[in-house]
């Protein structure tokens, strides 16, 4: 690609910029737009009458009205936001590492001595990918259930079976997050950990590393990029989930930053503190997003 | 590995001698019992839930616990909690038909458009627009599905909630599939094709319509499969987006009748209706895909699985 290449592009930039034109708009639109609003909402005001919220276009009129109240709800006497924030990093980071240390192992495996049965394998893992999320739900809650197969395994084992797994368990609802969100993780990690170059782990065995040396300081190094890559995978959707947590639990005491969000969006008088919270969960949410862009779009600039 | 272990021995470093004195530690073509078990306790644990899920969905019953012999009446027997007889269970299937064909149509050309534009168009403008487009794609749904509604409710009255809406969401939630997948098969293609189209004669359009897009189809493909799939599968972006009972897909039919509601073993057959849907397209998907890159030096089943999972 020399300089010819760039006049030619250049000449053709009305033609690429008219194809790249509706998906551009689409996104402008209905993804950056988006956000312009909420924060008009979040720094608007309230319809006293209708206790709907009114957006303050303006930047210059913006009011923090909602940020202190939201601020009182988190940090102040008889704050109820407190918690779910802390819950839901607390589910969140327990299932991302219980997923992990299930996935990678599975993949691990499978790219590497799955052999000539990968295509099986690779099937049954991508199952449940293919498995919409509502039923992965369903099917757990028909399994948790105060007379389901859960119990009665336990009593059989001779353990209590009567506990009501569905009426407000953390561990069900890090369950939850980790039997839902591990396919995709699986995934990631068995495209990175394929595509490792075989004849760099055979020259370190060659050189005399033992097999654990071999997998501590060659394999698991060059497979870093992909295992912080599934994490945000894995992690970025965990943070913002509110419906694992309403199906497996609904109760009080697991509720999450999702479900604080959902909640106050739907109460009237109170939508523009609901949009506060958002922005706050994508202000934290920036910084891994912003990495996992620029990553990203290294790594096509270097496989260019 | 073959001769791993000759060369290791005569190797000049000390280092290596001393790790193969002796009997040679670890065969390497042992199987790898331990990680092969746990492989296939993840793949039960994975599989053997949702199996027992669409079970339940044929029994006689109404309990999604007991089983009390095989019937269908969950899909069509019962006349009013069936899938076929109860109005807003069937109106819930057709609801996520419509919503899938229609995001797919939609979001597929202009998804397609957009990556060969901005691969193409190397400026700033489009460095920020394919950064804009990766947010798209590792956004929480929750927060995007938000500002939807805000934006729907509050600023673009004119997009009403309801099935209008909701196709707008999901085509902006999944246009990142086929900008990434199509961008990612246009720098494994490169220019040489277009190009020779070109110095032979052919119009940039007509090489874009002639050459390219023969070369992406399957990439254009499997986006279509995975756009498709995931609106299938997709809860978030249509419950907030979705007005009166007929805009409600199974998914939001599913969440909101789990606890009371339409209970029993009818939630369990729209669930198995919707799972069936995905196989399908999943099944459809990678037959066509392998017949479309049969020619490749690099085809291969596995290839084709995880292209058509997105990776």
């Amino acid at each position: 690609m020399g300089r010819s290449q760039d006049t030619h592009d250049r000449r053709n930039r009305w033609l690429w910029m008219g194809l790249a034109a509706p998906g551009a708009i689409w996104l402008l639109v209905l993804f950056v737009a988006p956000f312009y609003v909420m924060m008009a909402v979040a720094a608007g005001g309230v319809n006293e009458f209708f206790q709907t919220a009114v957006p303050t276009w303006n930047p210059l009129h913006w009011s923090s009205a909602n940020l202190s109240a939201v601020w009182h709800d988190m940090v102040g006497s008889g704050a109820f936001l407190g918690p779910p924030a802390l819950r839901t990093l607390l589910y969140s980071a327990s299932a991302t590492v219980i997923s992990l240390a299930i996935a990678y192992p599975v993949a691990y495996f499978v790219s590497r001595y799955a052999g000539r049965r990968k295509t099986l394998f690779l099937i049954l893992l991508i199952a449940p990918f293919w498995v919409s999320y509502m039923m992965r739900m369903l099917a757990w809650i028909d399994l948790l259930q105060q007379g389901g197969f859960f119990n009665s395994a336990l009593s059989f084992v001779g353990l209590p079976g009567h506990t009501d797994w569905l009426g407000g368990k953390s561990a069900t609802v890090v369950l939850g997050l980790v039997y839902g969100y591990i396919p995709y993780l699986i995934l990631v990690l068995y495209a990175g950990l394929d595509r490792i170059d075989q004849s760099l782990l055979e020259a370190a065995r060659d050189l005399g590393l033992s097999k654990w040396r071999t997998f501590w300081r060659v394999t698991v190094p060059l497979s870093k990029p992909t295992i912080i890559a599934g994490t945000f995978i894995t992690v970025l959707p965990m943070l913002g989930d509110y419906f694992t947590n309403q199906l497996l639990s609904g109760a009080a005491g697991t509720t999450m930053i999702g479900n604080a969000i959902e909640g106050q969006l739907e109460s009237p008088g109170e939508t523009g503190q609901g949009a506060v919270l958002a922005l706050m969960l994508l202000l934290i949410l920036l910084i891994p997003m912003i990495y996992y862009a620029v990553s990203t779009a290294r790594a096509s600039r270097e496989f260019a | 590995m073959a001769s791993a272990v000759g060369e290791a021995v005569t190797a000049p470093s000390g280092r290596a001698t001393v790790a193969w004195r002796g009997r040679p530690r670890g065969n390497p073509w042992r199987r790898p019992w331990v990680m092969e078990g746990f492989t296939w306790l993840y793949i039960i644990w994975s599989i053997v839930p949702i199996a027992i899920a669409v079970l339940f969905s044929f029994n006689k019953g109404a309990s999604q616990a007991t089983w009390q012999g095989f019937s269908t009446k969950w899909y069509i027997g019962n006349s009013v909690n069936s899938v076929l007889h109860n109005p807003s269970l069937h109106q819930a299937v057709i609801q996520t038909l419509n919503l899938a064909v229609l995001t797919t149509l939609i979001t597929v050309p202009i998804g397609v458009g957009f990556a060969i534009g901005i691969d193409r168009w190397r400026s700033r403008t489009s460095t920020g627009l394919n950064f804009v487009m990766i947010f798209s794609f590792v956004i929480p749904e929750l927060l995007l599905a938000v500002g939807l509604f805000l934006l729907v409710t509050q600023a673009l009255t004119f997009i009403r909630l309801g099935t209008t809406a909701e196709v707008a969401g999901l085509v902006v939630w999944n246009i990142s599939w086929p900008a990434i997948i199509v961008r990612a098969r246009l720098v494994t293609i490169g220019r040489t094709y277009e190009e020779a189209a070109t110095d032979l004669g052919a119009s940039r359009l007509g090489a874009i319509r002639r050459v390219l897009i023969p070369l992406l189809m399957p990439a254009i493909f499997a986006s279509a499969v995975l756009v498709f799939a995931s609106t299938v599968d997709d809860f978030v972006i249509v419950e907030q987006l979705s007005s009166t009972a007929p805009t409600q897909p199974m998914s939001v039919l599913i969440y909101s009748n789990v606890h009371g509601g339409l209970s029993g073993p009818a939630l369990n057959a729209l669930a198995t209706i919707m799972l069936f849907f995905s196989l399908v397209v999943a099944v459809v998907g990678f037959v066509a895909y392998r017949w479309m890159t049969r020619g490749e030096r690099t085809k291969s089943s596995s290839a084709a699985l995880t292209s058509i999972a997105g990776m």
